[in-house]
Order: C-alpha cells, then sequence, then structure tokens
C-alpha cells in the first residue's frame, strides 16, 4: 500500500542521527553500506564497469565534502553523509504506483518491495535528497533498509544489531535508535545539540537528524587565517635593510598605481607596525 | 531531467490520442462516410501509441501490470487505470458507430470526461513533484490540457479533411492560438521556477547555511551515477533557445499558417498543420523534461538560482 500509515503518538521511528562535528569523511559508512547491503536482503547493489574507464553502481550512502566559509574567519570543511533519511511524510512513498513503496507502521523504515518494483522511477524523482537509485542490473528501486537485516538478526550479537554504517563509523559520528521515544539516547542527542531536518521546506519531516558542526573558538582559530598573521619584526641588518626598503617603497609608490604596488604597500605598513 | 525520448513519446502521443477521444466523444467529426472509423482509429491508436511508449521507460515492464492497484493514492497509477478506461469506453462508442451507425452520446461524453481526467492525471505526475519547480509551481495540467485539447482539434480536422468531410477551419485557428496562448502563460511561469523558487538551496539541503558561504569541495565519486544522469540533466539545456523556436514556429506559427491556407487551397492542408503541431510538440515536451532542474543535484553542488 502506497499511502502512508498513521502511527499512533509514542510509535517507534526508527533512524539516524548524523553528527556532522565529528564526520571525518572517510567514507567508511558508504564502503561497510554497499558491503552488506550487496549480500543477503534483496537484489545486490551492482556496478557498471567497475574496472574500466567509466565505473558506476548503485550505494545507498554516499559522502559528501562542503567548504563553508564564514565572514572573517577561515574557511571550514564539513563532512555530509547522505543517505535515506526515511521520511514521515515520504513523498517516494505515495508517488509509487505498483505498492511496491511502503512505510512500515511498527517502525517507521522505508522500504521497497522488490518483487513488486516496475522501475518506473519515480520515487527518486520525488525524493528531494537523492536517496533512492535505480540498479541497472536488477532494474528495481534500492534505497537503505536502515539494516533491517541486521537490526532485527537474533542470529547477530546483540552488539551488532545496528546499521552496518553505524556499526563500521570509526569516528562514531553515527547513531541509531528510536527518534519516536522522546527519552532515549538519540532524541536526547537532538534536543542537546539542536539537530535539524534537511530541506524543511519540502516538507518531508525526516525521522533521520544531523547535528550541526560546533562553532570554533574564534580566539584559538581565527589567527590562522593567512591575512591576519602578523609580520615578523626584523632586527639588525635585516631591520636596516627593511627600512631601506620601506623608503625606496615609499618613493615609488606615488607613481605606481597597480596592483603589484598596492601588495607592496601592505607589506609596507605591516613592517611598519612591527617596529613600533 | 533527463528527456527520456519514451516519455516525450508517451506524453505527446497519449495527449493527442485523447484530445481527439474528448472532441470526437463530444460530438465533433463529421458524418462523412469513412470518419467514423477513420477518427476513432486514429484517436486509438496516438493513445495507444503513447501507451506503449510509457512503457518502454520501465526498467520491469513485465510488472506494469501493478501499476493500476494503486489509484488511492498514486497519480501514475490513476492515470493508467483511467486510461483503460477512457480507451475501453471510447472503443465501445466507436465499435458502435461504425457498426450501427449510432452515436451513443452519453457514451460518447463519458469518454470524453474520462480522457480529459486521463491527461489531468498525465500532468499531475509532474505537477506533484515539489523536487522539481519547474513543473510544480507553473500550471502544468492546463498546459497538458491545452496541448492534447488543441492538438486533437486539428487531429480531428485533420482525418474530417482526408475522409471527405467539411472541417472546421475558423474553430482549427482558434484551436491552435488558445493553445499557443496557454503555452506563452506556461513558459512566462516557468521562466521564473528556478530550484529556488521551492524556496531550496545548499543551505537548506545541508542546514550548513549558518556557517557561511558553501560550496561543493568534494563529490562523493568521480564517475556517473543514476542521481546524475537522471535529475542533473544539462546536455543541451543550452541549445534551449532555439529549441524553443522550432517548438513555437512547427508547434504554433506554421500550422496557423497552414490553416489559414485551408481556406484558400482545401481543407487538405489541415493535415500538414496537424503533422507539424506534433513535431512542435515533441521540441516544448523535450524542454518540458530538459529544461527541470532537480534539487537532488543542489547536493552535488549545482548552480543556485
Amino acid at each position: 500500500m502506497t499511502t502512508l500509515p498513521r502511527p499512533a503518538p509514542g510509535a517507534k521511528k526508527l533512524g539516524l542521527v548524523i553528527d556532522l562535528d565529528i564526520c571525518v569523511g572517510c567514507h567508511a559508512c558508504a564502503v561497510a553500506c554497499k558491503e552488506w547491503n550487496s549480500q543477503g536482503y534483496g537484489a545486490p547493489l551492482s556496478d557498471q564497469d567497475p574496472y574500466g574507464a567509466a565505473p558506476s553502481g548503485t550505494w545507498l550512502n554516499r559522502v559528501h565534502s562542503y567548504e563553508a566559509e564564514p565572514e572573517g574567519a577561515p574557511a571550514r570543511l564539513v563532512h555530509f553523509p547522505r543517505s535515506c533519511l526515511h521520511c514521515e511524510d515520504a513523498p517516494c512513498v505515495t508517488v509509487c504506483p505498483t505498492g511496491a513503496s511502503y512505510k512500515r507502521a511498527a517502525d517507521g523504515i522505508v522500504l521497497v518491495n522488490e518483487d513488486h518494483c516496475m522501475g518506473c522511477g519515480l520515487c527518486a524523482w520525488a525524493c528531494p535528497y537523492g536517496a533512492r537509485e535505480l540498479d541497472r542490473a536488477e532494474g528495481v528501486m534500492k534505497k537503505c533498509t536502515l539494516c533491517v537485516d541486521r537490526i532485527y538478526n537474533e542470529t547477530l550479537p546483540e552488539a551488532d544489531r545496528v546499521p552496518a554504517c553505524v556499526k563500521a563509523c570509526p569516528a562514531g559520528a553515527r547513531h541509531f535508535g528510536d527518534l519516536g521515544d522522546p527519552d532515549s539516547a538519540v532524541s536526547e542527542l537532538v534536543s542537546a545539540r539542536g539537530g535539524y531536518d534537511l530541506m524543511p521546506e519540502q516538507e518531508t519531516r525526516p525521522v533521520n537528524k544531523y547535528l550541526p558542526p560546533r562553532p570554533r573558538d574564534a580566539a584559538a582559530c581565527g589567527g590562522a587565517a593567512a591575512a591576519a598573521l602578523p609580520e615578523p619584526e626584523a632586527k639588525g641588518f635585516l631591520g636596516w635593510l627593511d627600512r631601506a626598503l620601506a623608503r625606496l617603497d615609499a618613493g615609488g609608490g606615488e607613481t605606481g598605481g597597480s596592483e603589484t604596488g598596492s601588495v607592496e604597500a601592505v607589506g609596507g605598513k605591516g613592517s611598519g607596525e612591527g617596529k613600533a | 531531467m533527463n528527456p527520456a525520448p519514451s516519455l516525450i513519446l508517451f506524453t505527446v502521443l497519449s495527449g493527442l490520442g485523447l484530445g481527439m477521444i474528448a472532441w470526437i466523444g463530444l460530438g465533433a467529426g463529421s458524418d462523412a462516410p469513412g470518419f467514423a472509423l477513420a477518427g476513432p482509429l486514429v484517436a486509438l491508436l496516438l493513445a495507444g501509441i503513447g501507451g506503449v511508449c510509457s512503457a518502454g521507460h520501465l526498467a520491469r515492464p513485465d510488472r506494469a501490470w501493478r501499476a493500476f492497484s494503486q489509484w488511492r493514492s498514486s497519480w501514475l497509477s490513476r492515470e493508467a487505470c483511467l486510461m483503460v478506461l477512457a480507451l475501453g469506453a471510447f472503443a465501445l462508442f466507436a465499435g458502435l458507430w461504425v457498426l450501427s451507425g449510432i452515436r451513443l452520446r452519453p457514451l460518447g461524453w463519458l469518454a470524453a470526461a474520462l480522457a480529459l481526467a486521463t491527461i489531468h492525471c498525465t500532468a499531475m505526475i509532474y505537477a506533484q513533484l515539489r523536487t522539481v519547480p519547474r513543473w510544480s509551481v507553473t500550471p502544468t495540467p492546463m498546459l497538458f490540457l491545452a496541448l492534447g485539447l488543441a492538438g486533437g482539434w486539428l487531429g480531428v480536422q485533420a482525418v474530417v479533411a482526408l475522409a471527405g468531410g467539411a472541417a472546421e477551419v475558423g474553430l482549427s485557428l482558434l484551436a491552435v492560438l488558445l493553445g499557443a496562448g496557454v503555452a506563452v502563460h506556461w513558459q512566462t511561469a516557468a521562466a521564473g521556477a528556478r530550484r529556488l523558487a521551492a524556496g531550496s538551496s545548499l543551505a537548506t539541503a545541508t542546514g550548513l547555511g549558518g556557517m557561511g558561504r558553501l560550496r561543493l569541495f568534494e563529490p562523493p565519486h568521480r564517475g556517473q551515477n543514476y542521481l546524475l544522469e537522471e535529475m542533473a540533466f544539462r546536455v543541451g539545456r543550452r541549445r534551449a533557445w532555439q529549441i524553443r523556436l522550432i517548438g513555437a514556429v512547427l508547434g504554433f506559427l506554421l500550422p496557423a499558417a497552414l490553416v489559414l491556407l485551408a481556406w484558400l487551397v482545401g481543407d487538405w492542408a489541415l493535415l500538414p498543420a496537424f503533422l507539424a503541431h506534433v513535431a512542435g510538440a515533441m521540441a516544448l515536451r523535450w524542454l518540458f523534461f530538459a529544461e527541470a532542474e532537480h534539487v537532488q543535484a543542489l547536493y552535488y553542488g549545482a548552480p543556485e538560482r
């Protein structure tokens, strides 16, 4: 059924909380996901031309890296794993014409019945997050299953009953739990760290949350910007040479209005401050 | 979005066929011998070929029958169900007309209503996608209905002319002009419907907007993937202006000129008018897909506009 379930208040909502402050961008989660989902549940995630000139393939988790450049402070690199958010108002489910795409009432996991999927691709179009990829070998839509074949698998040791990406993360940036329970560890993490939704304007109400990178201490890292580095103070012969060159620069600075001239002027100003 | 030929053929041909069904069901077309057979046959063929083309977009066409199951929630499923009902009702109407010479009006009206509802569902498959502002914030259902009805009217009149009947030349000119007007209306709305029209940017996609100016530092992979092929289509956008000109000339200007010519040289000129309109509609439908931007591409560093 491609209508969305109406879960009772307090119903289980399994999902991930991803800490962007901790993620180091090692792609171990993506590789572990690819490995686990190429065996067992559903069709294996295939690759096309894997050792050729133009390899491509199906992945359920992909790690982007973004550069954030604040005003007047050095840029920061944020590694950003992207996978299915198991939305409460999942548009991928309601658009499905065959009934293959569904959201489980019991735990909120969004899944694809691969025996019913006809590979029309409309669910991938409906998803704002690029969480669904059509497997080119099998011709069915693949997506994150939250490792349903791990989390309920009683043949695995209890410590391993978490999604493969969570188990693999060496930095502890990925957390798995019940986001429908306000007292769960993941829910407390979300409220303590200000966990947020991706693209809230699309009104999909994602279950997965992202924790923002913590702000950097301005005093500790503000000086790391090259523009803010102080000019070293020159003494002795080098100091005399510096002053002589500064005079030379002051003489020629009036005629030269080029870009290199202005750079020299900045240097001259810096050395002047160093002497004061 | 990737302008798959299967989807262009499907939406254009089924729209034309269903438009013809709507007009013939409402009583258009002549009593000239031959039209009772040829008119409905062309309409059913166009809609049928369009429907078959849609299966070309499926990775598992053997499971296409399952698409009739989710009419409660899915526009694609509703479209499939209504298409079969519309074709069935119209085939019955046309069969009775050919065999007994009687046009069963209420059945024709039912077929017409089902045909128009089917075109609306086809449009809603695209118009429902908030992820593609160019389809969802524009009057896409109006565009599909207008082009289906304008093209359908031209098709009916072309077959009337070929069957030796008296074609409605004046109304054909009106159909072309109204179709052109709606196309321009849609295009005006689409011109501003970029990703930001849905309020989406790299800042909302990542939630990192508060950290400063954002840019993609490194993509997750070097090669192509399904997402980029399907939803980050770029090839040909730089030729959009020329293709839109071709669409406007073939789709509306040339048909309008040929319809005017029909007054001078005879109704047969409606046939090239219809064929030119179909070619122009194909060009415009190619742009409908190729120019549409998906918010998902923001994650891959697509320009924010």
